[in-house]
């Protein structure tokens, strides 16, 4: 059976912490990072469930500043019985 | 599975649009104009039309818009953009030319210019960002601010009796017969970018193909001017304004 699997990857120095992206996400993968800042002091994104990532790449349309690059993969696995 | 199972070129499925310069922009977190930026730049990019494309920024919050897409820009006095994009076109008809405004640029100040240009059917493409607030200023009352809406020059709330009513201008403009496309989009969920994204194109393949004015209005917010966080001013925009400014083509020939 194939899955869906997905990565992102942030430019945490673009990122304004907006949060648009964390709930445009379906998977429930993103999250502000509670205590961390980058160099102009906002708390940015990072994949909190990376395993869950399906690489819809909903983030990356709705990121008013271009912080998300957005990768898909097919994986073939082996059937279960 | 780890990162470099995952990223490469075969499975790149977004990126930064490669108009778009590393030059961070200016705009408030969240803001709808960033996302309308990378539409535009996307599009022209696909086009193939970076070097034939002469944009017009408005005065607002997009008048530094000439420092985020790279293509060639002119920054107009404030609501002269279709103006401006008038000659612009007339003396370069062989470039894609197109403005892009604010609801307080197109829709108060340069009402004259807009509608002027669109009954004359310029060959122009008009990127309309309607935030119902002049966000640039610090929130004041645009012509499109809803009814019962706070800004700091209604801090009552717009009294329709006193103030008139959000001024539906893009509807008003479908009716000149120089128009061939009139469309209203929004850009807060993944789908509404995409949408957005498939008008912007069709306006800039309109502006070439000589089928006169085409006219894309963005429902945006202003989480700034709203005094909200940006996820709330997204929502707050789809309950509220998508009913007075509801999404479709008013005009799409
Ligand atoms: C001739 C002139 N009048 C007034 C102003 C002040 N001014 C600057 S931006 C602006 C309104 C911008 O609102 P809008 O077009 O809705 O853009 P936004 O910032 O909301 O994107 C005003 C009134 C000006 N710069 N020039
Ligand atoms: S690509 Fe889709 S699933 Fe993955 S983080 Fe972005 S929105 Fe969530
Ligand atoms: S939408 Fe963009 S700027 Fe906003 S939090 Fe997500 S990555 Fe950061
Ligand atoms: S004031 Fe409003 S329109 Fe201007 S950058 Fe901030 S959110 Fe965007
Ligand atoms: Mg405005």
């Amino acid at each position: 059976m194939a899955k869906v699997k997905g990565y992102v990857e942030v430019n945490t120095q673009r990122c304004k912490g907006c949060n648009l992206c964390v709930v445009s996400c379906p998977a429930d993968v993103l999250e502000l990072q509670p205590r961390e800042v980058n160099d102009k002091g906002y708390h940015y994104v990072y994949m909190k469930n990376p395993d869950d990532c399906i690489g819809c790449a909903n983030c990356g349309y709705v990121c008013p500043d271009a912080v998300l690059t957005v990768y898909r993969k097919k994986i073939e696995e082996k059937e279960k019985v | 599975m780890d990162k470099n199972e995952l990223t490469g070129a075969e499975t790149l499925v977004y990126a930064k649009p490669r108009l778009v310069n590393d030059t961070e922009m200016h705009y408030c977190p969240g803001c709808s104009h960033g996302v309308v930026h990378h539409l535009v730049a996307e599009v022209i990019d696909e086009l193939g039309w970076a070097e034939k494309t002469i944009g017009v920024s408005p005065v607002g919050c997009a008048v530094f818009a000439h420092k985020y897409v790279d293509i060639d820009w002119q920054q107009a006095a404030h609501g002269r953009a279709p103006a401006v994009a008038t000659a612009i076109k007339r003396l370069n008809p062989d470039k894609m030319v197109f403005t892009y405004q604010g609801d307080g640029d197109l829709a108060a100040i340069g009402t004259a210019e807009t509608i002027h240009a669109a009954n004359r059917g310029e060959n122009i493409a008009i990127i309309f960002i309607n935030n119902a607030i002049y966000g640039m200023t610090g929130g004041q009352m645009a012509p499109t601010t809803l009814n019962q809406m706070v800004t700091t020059t209604c801090p009552e709330g717009r009294d329709p009796r006193i103030m008139g009513n959000p001024l539906k201008i893009v509807d008003m403009l479908a009716l000149l017969d120089g128009v061939c496309l009139a469309t209203r989009q929004s850009v807060h969920t993944a789908a509404a970018v995409k949408k957005t994204k498939r008008m912007i194109k069709l306006a800039f393949e309109n502006a070439m193909a000589n089928k006169g004015t085409s006219i894309v209005e963005v429902v945006s917010s202003c989480n700034a001017g709203w005094r909200m966080n940006p996820v709330d001013a997204n929502n707050w925009m789809a309950e509220n304004m998508l009913s007075v400014f509801p999404v479709g083509d008013l005009k799409n020939l």
